[in-house]
């Protein structure tokens, strides 16, 4: 198969952009490391916090992967209709894959399911895993890579709630969960939550909610304000960087929600780690592109 | 000052060591995870590395191949110690290691076989995988390359390979279930009071 020139020119910025991101974090995640940073009192916690920040340091000087589970790569994608390479971008995004995965390098995570075998490569089934949105009218594309290791996808989790069990309900669920599998999955976390009609819409939601900033809210009132509950509530509890206890649990609550049936409340979890390796970049119909998740960056 | 772990471990160098202790290592550090484990315990497949005295990290790191033949250690973080938790105690009676790195706590069999037979668990901060790959001098040996990269057990020469936190101690303290009593503690009263806040449907 012949590949088109503007096809070769996005796999390579793509392929680029996901190698960046596995080795830099964004700007939001670093700034808010750094308050929490600045906020905590507990000498072991001020180690690891330095360690951490050390660490991105090398990283970025070495231009090594910071860490070394570089997940199942994921590309969320908002795309406009009249997108010119939209009937491409998914053989674009698994080439891309393919590349970052031999340049990183990105270590081999992509087991065949019933197979049991690793392919080697980072793509496999259905993987690198494609989210699409698609947006009426539009041109261009916006894509958020995520590169989660299997550490904070551990805690992940969905149900169904009755209604009588309500938005309280909601609240114990994520407490339970983060209280006991979110020790262990390299906290400060990023918590997504998802607030739906089903088990996974509520579970998509969550994984959209890892994709805002850390510090963002939500435009509904009362979610915004949950939000802030959680974060609050969470910190509270105090289980620290790596579980070791300090000042802070997490470093944001998101919720995203939809519409739900007047039975059910659908709700899901999905954790980032510390190391919330997540890129967003905006391209036009021209394929000149914007990144929006870092600063500074060439790729 | 510095407290430092040399390979051979002995006993009476461990003993003094209290959860929540900083400790370096200096000497051979083998990565050894969830397959490795398995083969020796269930398949009683002897392991290829002598780590008696020793120290395994729980890691599956990036590892580069250089064109000499040789291995160049590119990331290499600790992963969930948990998951070994079915083997670990059966492992230290086993091979003897002294020390166990990884990340995250184990359970009451590991904290039960470290008391026994004197050995220690520690958290080496997740996610720090270049920090850590860093401080390796040189891989000396691998085996079992037919687990693929994460599995292999790679054979690492380290110096001041750290901050290791002590998590279990030889006196049978595991920091991590002090830690979730807590958390669980204060769980409670938290949540009541968020609740009261919540109650959008009317």
């Amino acid at each position: 198969m012949t590949q088109q020139p503007n096809v070769l020119e996005m796999t390579n910025i793509m392929a680029k952009f996901t190698d960046y991101i596995g080795k830099r974090l964004p700007k939001d995640v670093i700034k808010k490391q750094e308050e929490l940073r600045r906020q905590e009192t507990n000498p072991l916690a001020i180690k690891i916090y330095d360690a951490m920040a050390e660490n991105q340091d090398k990283a970025d000087k070495l231009s090594r992967p910071s860490c070394q589970d570089t997940g199942v790569i994921q590309y969320f994608i908002s795309v406009g209709a009249g997108f010119p390479l939209l009937g491409e971008l998914e053989e674009i995004l698994r080439n891309a894959t393919l590349i970052a995965t031999e340049e990183g390098p990105l270590r081999h995570n992509a087991v065949e399911t019933f197979e049991e075998k690793n392919t080697g490569t980072n793509t496999g089934s259905n993987i690198p895993w494609l989210d699409w949105e698609i947006i009426p009218g539009g041109d261009g594309v916006t894509i958020d890579v995520y590169m989660a290791g299997g550490g904070c996808t551990l805690p992940g989790a969905a149900k169904v709630l009755m209604p009588g069990e309500g938005y309280e309900g909601v609240a114990e669920f994520v407490f339970d969960i983060i209280t006991s599998r979110g020790i262990n999955a390299c906290p400060p976390l990023l918590v997504g939550v998802g607030v739906s009609a089903t088990a996974e819409t509520a579970a998509k939601l969550s994984k959209r909610a890892l994709m805002r900033p850390v510090d963002s809210d939500s435009p509904i009132p009362n979610a915004a304000k949950m939000e802030k509950l959680l974060t609050d509530g969470l910190n509270e509890v105090g289980i620290g960087p790596q579980g070791l206890t300090g000042k802070n649990s997490v470093m944001g609550v998101n919720i995203e929600s939809s519409a739900r049936h007047p039975s059910t409340i659908g709700v899901a979890i999905s954790t980032g780690c510390w190391s919330h390796r997540r890129g967003k970049i905006k391209f036009k119909a021209d394929l000149s592109y914007e990144i929006l998740s870092h600063e500074g960056v060439s790729l | 000052m510095k407290k430092i772990l040399t390979v051979p471990i002995k006993d009476e160098d461990l003993e003094s060591l209290n959860v929540g202790d900083i400790v370096y290592l200096t000497g051979i550090l083998t990565t050894c995870r969830d397959v490795a484990h398995r083969r020796l315990i269930e398949h009683k497949r002897e392991l290829p590395v002598d780590v008696r005295g020793g120290a395994i990290f729980h890691a599956g790191p990036i590892v580069r191949a250089l064109p000499d033949g040789e291995f160049e250690m590119v990331s290499i973080g600790p992963t969930t110690s948990m998951r070994m938790e079915k083997f670990e105690k059966e492992f230290i009676a086993q091979t003897g290691v002294k020390l166990i790195v990884g990340k995250g706590g184990m359970g009451p069999d590991t904290v039960e076989a470290c008391q026994e037979h004197k050995a220690v668990h520690a958290v080496f901060p997740g996610g720090c995988a270049v920090l850590a790959a860093t401080m390796v001098e040189e891989i000396v040996e691998s085996h079992w390359h037919d687990l693929g990269m994460p599995e292999t057990l790679w054979v690492n020469k380290v110096k001041e390979f750290g901050p290791l936190i002590i998590s279990i101690d030889t006196k049978g303290n595991n920091i991590f279930t002090t830690n979730k009593k807590a958390f669980n503690e204060r769980k409670g009263p938290i949540l009541e009071r968020i609740k009261k806040e919540l109650s959008f449907i009317k």
